[in-house]
């Protein structure tokens, strides 16, 4: 199947089911799953359509409306932006599984709204990977935090207050890529990320540009949470409902370091980016710290959503350093564990989900003895927490290896030394937990209103996307050979 | 002095850009109101909306509309209109930050219904109890 649009219809189906979601939903309850789960299925299949295209034919191109680039926007398809649609659409149509279930329990009545944003949010982190103009991709950015500003506003209690917290986070990010994409226009006249990276090398404008990189990545940072800007991230998706959190925090920052990437590569061209030192260096200690900070709050929470959130900050830490390092394994690990890090924090906020909806409450107290009342939820709450620490094979110990090599390559020991820590607090965090959920004595939890031994399984709705997850952690770890050979390493610049 | 002050004057457009994005940077940061942080976001956003419009401004630069058939036969002489393209992206700019207004104010009245208040402080004092 060769259709030259299948891309783009990969992006408008949930799009346009979105209002379709809106329009019937509303009345009709029943209508919703089969469009919600329809369109994503169809996401699904026509991103891995095109992904073949592409690591056949090679990247695409495609004129939106006819008008020719540099004036038109320009989408451009190549291999990390086919892989990234492949897995935002995976992620997407398992997630969707759960959040069903949980919408229905934790928001009845409003579902038709829930998965009206939900579907455009996904539209619109297809848009992100797609375009290839700078400003079109600030549109998109908003359009993905606007949706995902509504979709935690609709949790109870702080959720509003957290998500108020996030707007005006949010809007700074998007004010501050906004401004630099105004110098970029300033200076090379155009918007279109192919023709800004050939026309800004041969500028002599260093200050100006080392300014609109300046704005452009700090812009990203704060949307992506990283280190000293990561405050809104915790209460914002621990707030969220739980079905919004199962979606949202696998993609969102995950996408916005695609977008970092991206942005690197295509748009400033490396040699620009990495031309002061002193730059990449606190970089890389604002990285180090994130991870070591990250890592160290999350020791200090009571409830095990928190704890994930915290974790994200550090893994946001472990991206940004690698792709810093400068060096092709940096570059190669960060964007593999672009890849299984949206994979381990689905199966967690899976597993955080199914938990939430049989007992309400994920608070550390509440997980004793877990184990023996949802058995298969929490064997891949284990086999998520090993991909968590970076235990072979799961697929977290590869990307985590790559970081390593680019870590000593570059002779950056500040970033190896907070990985191996950050790796050690992961297994404390972790078999805390499942001491906790194993052996966890019945006695404390009597007063808990589901303490008793009986088992008590999750739905299967909630089962069956967690144990694809789970697999796919352990099938994406074996298959890491592959992935570099036939798709990143095509990604990496000469010279790397 | 002087230099200082021919400086500011020839490029003021950029200076009173960032005096007017700092005056938002600081309601949306020091502001312990919730409306006022909101109103600070949207002064934020009002610069940088005065940043790009005014980097298409050219001295006598005319509106950019231009008679079709003319344009076709003779070309159109870029210096006697103004550059359209950053007005036409600050029209895309204004509907973001009325949107994200929009859901700002929306999330403003589920607080306000939830804690009673939209001062910070009183919100964490409830908070905490």
């Amino acid at each position: 199947m060769s259709t030259p649009n299948l891309h783009l219809f990969v992006l408008v189906v949930p799009l346009l089911s979105a209002l379709a979601v809106n329009l019937w939903g509303r009345n009709n309850r029943q209508m919703i799953a089969p469009l919600v789960l329809g369109s994503l299925a169809f996401s699904v299949l026509g991103s891995i359509v095109v992904m073949g295209n592409v690591l056949r034919h090679g990247t695409i191109s495609y004129t939106v409306g006819n008008w020719q680039p540099p004036f038109g926007i320009e989408l451009i398809i190549d291999p990390l932006s086919a892989m990234m649609m492949v897995l935002i659409s995976v992620v997407a149509l398992l997630a969707s599984f759960s959040s069903l279930k949980s919408a229905e329990q934790e928001l009845p009545g409003r579902e038709a709204f829930f998965f009206t944003l939900y579907l455009i949010l996904i539209a619109g982190l297809h848009g992100l990977v797609l375009t290839g103009d700078a400003f079109n991709l600030y549109v998109l950015l908003e359009i993905t935090s606007i949706t995902s500003y509504g979709l935690i506003a609709m949790g109870r209690g702080r959720a509003a207050l957290s998500s108020f917290n996030y707007i005006i986070m949010g809007t700074i990010g998007a004010c501050f890529y906004l401004l630099g994409v105004g110098y970029i226009y300033i200076l090379t006249g155009t918007l279109n990320m192919a023709d800004i990276a050939r026309i800004l090398p041969t500028l002599n404008a260093p200050v100006a540009t080392t300014t609109a990189i300046a704005f452009v990545l700090v812009g990203l940072w704060v949307k992506m949470a990283f280190f000293p800007l990561h405050a809104w991230l915790p209460n914002a998706y621990s707030h969220a409902p739980t079905g919004a959190g199962t979606m949202v925090a696998p993609l969102m920052t995950k996408v916005t370091v695609y977008l970092m990437i991206r942005v690197i590569l295509n748009v400033y061209t490396p040699a620009l980016v990495f031309t002061h030192d002193w730059v990449t260096n606190g970089v890389m200690w604002a990285a180090a710290i994130a991870i070591v900070c990250g890592s160290a709050l999350a020791l200090g929470q009571k409830d095990l959503r928190r704890m994930l959130t915290y974790i994200i900050i550090a893994e946001v830490g472990y991206m940004v350093g690698g792709v810093f390092l400068a060096n092709s394994n940096g570059l190669t690990g960060a964007i593999l564990h672009i890849v299984n890090d949206s994979l381990m924090t689905l199966c967690l906020f899976l597993v955080v989900a199914a938990i939430i909806y049989r007992q309400g409450s994920v608070s550390l107290d509440s997980l004793q003895g877990i184990f023996r009342r949802m058995p298969i939820t929490m064997a891949a709450f284990t086999l998520g927490a090993f991909a968590m620490i970076g235990v072979p094979p799961t697929c977290g110990f590869f990307s985590k290896w790559y970081l390593i090599l680019g870590g000593i390559d570059g002779g950056h020991w500040e970033f190896v030394i907070a990985l191996v820590v950050s790796s050690l607090i992961n297994v404390i965090l972790f078999f805390r937990i499942i001491e906790l959920a194993y052996f966890g004595s019945l006695a404390d939890g009597e007063h808990h209103e589901h303490g008793s031994t009986e088992r008590h399984e999750a739905p299967w709705w909630m089962l069956k996307p967690l144990v694809i997850t789970a697999v796919l952690l352990i099938v994406v770890g074996f298959s890491t050979g592959p992935l570099i050979n036939n798709v990143i390493s095509l990604i990496i610049p000469a010279g790397f | 002095m002087e230099a200082v002050i021919s400086e500011i004057v020839a490029k003021y457009n950029y200076w009173i850009y960032v005096v007017l994005m700092m005056i938002g940077f600081y309601a949306m940061i020091g502001k312990r109101n919730l409306v006022k942080k909101l109103l600070g976001m949207n002064i934020f956003q009002t610069a940088i909306i005065l940043f790009f419009v005014s980097i298409g401004v050219k001295k006598g630069g005319g509106i950019p509309i231009v008679d079709k058939y003319q344009a076709l036969a003779g070309g159109v002489d870029a210096a006697t209109v103004v550059n359209p393209l950053p007005h036409v992206l600050m029209l895309t700019a204004i509907v973001v930050g009325v949107s994200v207004t929009g859901v700002a104010l929306a999330v403003l009245i589920r607080i306000h219904e939830e804690f009673g208040t939209l001062e910070e402080d009183e919100i964490l004092e409830k908070l905490r109890q």
